[in-house]
């Protein structure tokens, strides 16, 4: 990119600037496979048009069938959609959907632990695909619940059955959604917000 | 028609399985969850968050490398890590780089984010509810 010329660097709108008096920030993570519609969400939530910030991850080449002393290897570029949430004229709440490849995990080591917590949204014509992502939060001890993105030509399963195959404890909420409208997005997130709450107060009697 | 099946797993380290696994991982390892922001010592890299807010402190000296520069424009009002990684086209890791680079120059300033806790502030929590449901 070039750098020379302010002209040439886009920047926020007037209308996105955050006020001076933002003092601390804080994120969540929508976590799913490809196409379940990540995006859609911080999208249809987001008061600034969504942004995407990348990451290049270079890997060491593990074929033992490449030439003979050079060490191959691939560079992977990881992009993550987000946008912005102001809360009030302190705060500012920030929606990260990220891809739940596993290979892409390790790349973002600490976004995942800092966050508050996680949205899994999952498509019932791949449920599988939601399988080690949900493994993985359940690893790293990251809170989450489980929302299920409402295609039309998807399977429906009653919540419970869901519930079975995901391997879920009762305590976790699971919300069907449609993502494309803004209400059901909040909706989704004030379950998470909801169940982060529930959190602090068994915790208060432990 | 059934769906396919998962298995559950538990936090890492864990030897037996809790019956509070998000809980049980928070504890573990709580220094981790607090991610400080400020000048980098001795040359080392800042600990920056992808939300951690960057303010502009000054305008841009004349040495300045037009990066940097670049940076000073955007942060005139606060804007995370992640918004400028986006606004100018550069990887998370390389953001970082510039911005401590800044934070060591002492003209920009970071704000560090709320991260998770192994004891959750449950009016931060408040706060976000009571701005979700005004969406």
């Amino acid at each position: 990119m070039d750098f020379n010329g302010s002209d040439t660097i886009p920047g926020p709108r007037t209308e996105d600037h955050l006020p001076h008096t933002a003092q601390a920030a804080a994120k969540i993570v929508i976590v799913g496979g490809f196409g379940v519609g990540k995006t859609t969400m911080v999208g249809s939530v987001s008061e600034i048009r969504p942004l995407t910030t990348e990451e290049t991850m270079t890997q060491a080449g593990v074929g033992v069938d490449d030439n003979y002393g050079s060490e191959t290897k691939t560079a992977t570029t990881v992009a993550m959609d987000f946008g912005r949430i102001s809360i009030t004229d302190q705060l500012v709440l920030y929606l990260f959907g990220t891809p739940g490849q596993q290979r892409f995990w390790f790349l973002w080591n600490g976004l995942f632990e800092g966050a508050l917590g996680a949205v899994v949204l999952v498509d019932t014509r791949r449920l599988e695909v939601s399988f080690d992502v949900i493994g993985r939060l359940e690893e790293r001890g990251v809170p989450f619940v489980v929302a299920i993105n409402s295609f039309p030509d998807a399977p429906r399963y009653p919540i419970p059955q869901l519930r079975t195959a995901l391997d879920l404890t009762e305590d976790i909420p699971m919300v069907e959604c449609d993502v494309r409208r803004r209400a059901s997005s909040r909706d989704v997130l004030l379950t998470l917000m909801r169940f982060l709450h529930s959190l602090t107060m068994t915790g208060s009697l432990t | 028609m059934t769906p396919p099946r998962r298995t559950r797993r538990y936090p890492r380290h864990e030897p037996t399985p809790p019956p509070k696994p998000a809980k049980e991982g928070e504890e573990k390892n709580p220094e981790r969850l607090y991610v400080v922001a400020g000048a980098a010592e001795d040359g080392a890299r800042a600990a920056l968050d992808l939300v951690t807010l960057i303010v502009a402190r000054a305008e841009a000296p004349p040495s300045a490398t037009p990066e940097q520069a670049a940076v000073l424009r955007l942060c005139t009002a606060p804007l995370s890590v992640a918004e400028l990684s986006a606004y100018l086209s550069l990887p998370f890791s390389a953001m970082t780089v510039l911005i401590t680079e800044l934070l060591t120059a002492e003209l920009v300033q970071a704000r560090a984010p709320i991260v998770r806790q192994a004891v959750p502030d449950r009016s931060l929590l408040e706060a976000v509810m009571h701005g979700l449901q005004r969406l």
